[in-house]
């Protein structure tokens, strides 16, 4: 993988050396350039605020300039690469770059808004100015800070295996007929969950515990789509060990 | 002189003490009391949906006209919501009460479908009439026994801060009157089982079983699937692997397997079925360098973890980076279908290309060849179907699960309407329009930190 690295990079330097050359050659203002890489939907970055630029300054892009290829980001590339005869994929590539380069301006050090300042300024934003997440469908931003909240005050000692699970657990409880219907509803259930309870919930989480919660929203479950689950040390009701288990996590066994 | 200063001092520091004392005990007893009355509100507002609920379903009883029974049923649905909002409420979570709950959700996914069906055309059966009645009568005996509980927490000042405190103390019996009487209602309900929800109802309880059901071949032995895991993973055989089974009670068949990779800092677990050692779900734990792959290689890479594990004919529906994470959803296409339900997701880590996460249950449950895939009406016709509003952007065909967990094939139609983007499905069979989703996926930084 490295090696393959190393000479992808070839390109970005020539490239690099190139761009100053062809900018001067169009007479044109051309002081961002793309990365060497092809841009899906779904991506994020420097590069799709520059392609959000373009696409808006030649009219084919209405939306914001967040820096997430969402599904507006979407339909203009594709509308614009059926204006301009290339093929209708979606995908960003040097064809459709070039073309851009060509029709659009863009200034890396300003965005869109003073197409005609003419400071070439080399350092590249920083993605600071990506101003939007991707969010797996059906769930706000909100709802993950919540989710790896408990997460986080659960299960922060456990493997990151363990986490998932956490999260999977309020997840299924959410789909489940006997729980409330909605993600806070689950979590703040008197007596539900322990953090909750002694205060834990508010520490603030960590990274890990956001990824652990986004798997189990896209769809991983490590338990078994468990219910319940409990720590045999701690645990204050005989009634738990009633229910079927299915696994041991970590310190937490989960069952049904 | 200073015997009397001390004096002094030390009176002022007791006066202080007891003062902040029964300040804070007077704090203490308001946060309680404010605690309770909630817990109070809620049980009163339960008690106070049950009883209108008995009401409405017992006056659709003699409902006839489809003009007054879809609203009954859809007030009869709203109030399953708002009583088993009222459950969640209340400190129950250890107590069995899951079989009251569940009921409620019942009715509630009962009465939704026959109130958003056009009852001119398909009116009630005498199978629905006859569970409408047997729901009459058991939310009868669900109301009575509640109001039971009811009076006495009203007679007898019963604070619910004392179940809490009961649930609290496992170790002695239970001997709280709320607590006796809850189970009293549950233990009624377990008795309800004869009711007949319809196929829809109970498809949605059936659901891990169809894991075990759909995978050929046989059981292996740990060290079988141990061997299919070392394969399937590319690892060194000698590399440190713990497997379990999971537990005998559960209907998920599965072998957990950890292993560790002392060299890399790094772990991965994953759960494979008994059968076959089929990996259900992996995932990697590491730390994710700097991100140095874009998404399309990263797709690439999920692409050819695939191909690698003979999962062929499967096409990216949906992409999105988080962080140093790209995470792919695929689906299986058959002759140029896309079937959903067949749906494997992989993540990518964006550091260095490894396959960070596989998750592939929906496939392992659902997949196998459908026959039949051509649709009965033309695309225009379905097109048709769909709000004149919505530009159309794209179009193809796939196959869903319905509302009610049938497998059907559509004309899926991507559009616009202004900024919004849709999927609409319509059945390729009766034009009629299965589903509609609004996309989305993105969301504006709302970080204050």
């Amino acid at each position: 993988m490295r090696k393959a690295f190393s000479i992808l990079k070839i390109p970005l330097v020539i490239g690099l050396i190139c761009a100053p050359l062809i900018m001067v050659l169009d007479g044109e203002n051309e002081a961002g350039a793309f990365s060497n890489q092809i841009i899906q939907k779904g991506a994020t970055g420097t590069d799709v605020i520059e392609l959000q630029t373009r696409l808006k300054y030649i009219g084919f892009y209405t939306g914001n300039v967040d820096g997430v290829f969402g599904w507006g980001t979407y339909w203009a590339v594709r509308n614009f690469q059926y204006e301009f005869g290339m093929d209708v994929d979606g995908l960003v590539g040097p064809e459709m770059k070039a073309k851009l380069a060509k029709t659009t301006k863009y200034d890396s050090s300003q965005g869109a808004k003073s197409p005609g300042s003419s400071q070439p300024n080399k350092s590249k934003p920083k993605d600071t100015n990506v101003q939007a997440k991707n969010v797996p469908s059906g769930y706000s931003q909100n709802d993950i800070k919540l989710l790896a909240n408990a997460v986080y005050g659960e299960s922060r000692g456990e493997p990151y295996e363990g986490q998932v699970a956490v999260a999977a657990v309020i997840l299924n409880r959410v789909q489940s007929a006997s729980f409330p219907n909605t993600v806070s509803g689950v979590i703040f259930e008197p007596r539900a969950f322990t953090a909750v309870s002694d205060g834990q919930i508010w520490l603030s989480p960590n990274e890990k515990a956001k990824e652990a919660v986004i798997d189990a929203i896209n769809g991983w479950d490590p338990t078994g789509e468990a219910l319940y689950y409990f720590n045999p040390n701690t645990a204050t009701s005989g009634w738990i060990w009633t229910r079927p288990q299915i696994k041991q996590i970590g310190k937490h066994i989960f069952c049904e | 002189m200073i015997r009397s200063i001390l004096i002094g001092v030390l009176a002022v520091g007791v006066i202080g003490t007891s003062y902040w004392g029964y300040k804070e005990h007077q704090e203490k007893n308001a946060v309680l009391i404010n605690a309770e009355n909630t817990y109070q509100r809620a049980f009163h507002d339960l008690n106070f949906h049950m009883d209108a609920l008995e009401e409405k379903i017992g006056s659709t009883l003699a409902m006839n006209s489809r003009g007054s029974l879809s609203p009954a049923l859809a007030e009869v649905w709203r109030l399953t919501s708002e009583a088993q909002n009222d459950v969640g409420q209340l400190p129950l979570t250890l107590l069995p009460f899951n079989k009251t709950e569940e009921f409620l959700t019942n009715i509630g996914s009962f009465s939704y479908r026959v109130a958003v069906r056009d009852l001119d055309e398909n009116p009630l059966s005498d199978e629905e009439y006859e569970t409408l009645k047997n729901l009459h009568s058991h939310s009868n005996d669900i109301k009575n026994e509640l109001r039971k509980v009811q009076a006495m927490v009203i007679d007898h000042n019963l604070r619910w801060m004392d179940v809490e405190l009961a649930l609290a103390s496992e170790g002695q019996p239970q001997d709280n009157t709320i607590i006796d009487g809850f189970k009293t209602v549950d233990k009624q309900v377990e008795g309800y089982s004869e009711v007949n929800w319809g196929p829809e109802v109970t498809h949605l309880n059936a659901k891990k079983e169809n894991l075990d059901k759909n995978i050929k071949g046989k059981k292996l032995s740990e060290e079988e699937a141990k061997k299919h895991v070392i394969d399937f993973l590319d690892i060194d055989p000698k590399a440190k692997i713990d497997i379990t089974a999971t537990g005998n009670e559960s209907n998920y068949k599965a072998y957990s397997v950890s292993i560790e990779n002392k060299d890399k800092k790094s772990s991965t677990n994953l759960d494979v079925t008994q059968k076959g050692a089929n990996p259900i779900w992996i995932l990697m734990d590491r730390e994710i360098g700097e991100q140095k792959l874009s998404l399309n290689e990263a797709a690439d890479q999920a692409r050819a973890f695939l191909k690698k594990h003979d999962i062929t004919n499967m096409t990216i529906s949906e992409s999105s980076q988080y962080d140093r994470m790209g995470v792919f959803t695929f689906v299986y296409q058959q002759d140029d279908v896309s079937i959903y339900p067949d749906a494997v997701h992989i993540k990518v880590a964006l550091d260095n290309g490894d396959i960070a996460g596989y998750e592939s249950q929906e496939y392992l449950t659902n997949h196998h060849e459908r026959s039949l895939l051509t649709p009965t009406i033309s695309r225009d016709e379905a097109l048709d179907q769909v709000n004149p509003n919505v530009q159309i952007m794209d179009q193809g065909l796939g196959v869903i699960r319905n509302d009610i967990g049938e497998e059907v094939l559509c004309y899926e139609f991507m559009g616009t309407i202004e900024k919004e983007t849709y999927r609409i499905f319509i059945n390729a069979e009766n034009g009629r329009e299965e589903r509609v989703e609004k996309m989305d996926g993105t969301e504006m930084n709302y970080d204050t930190a």
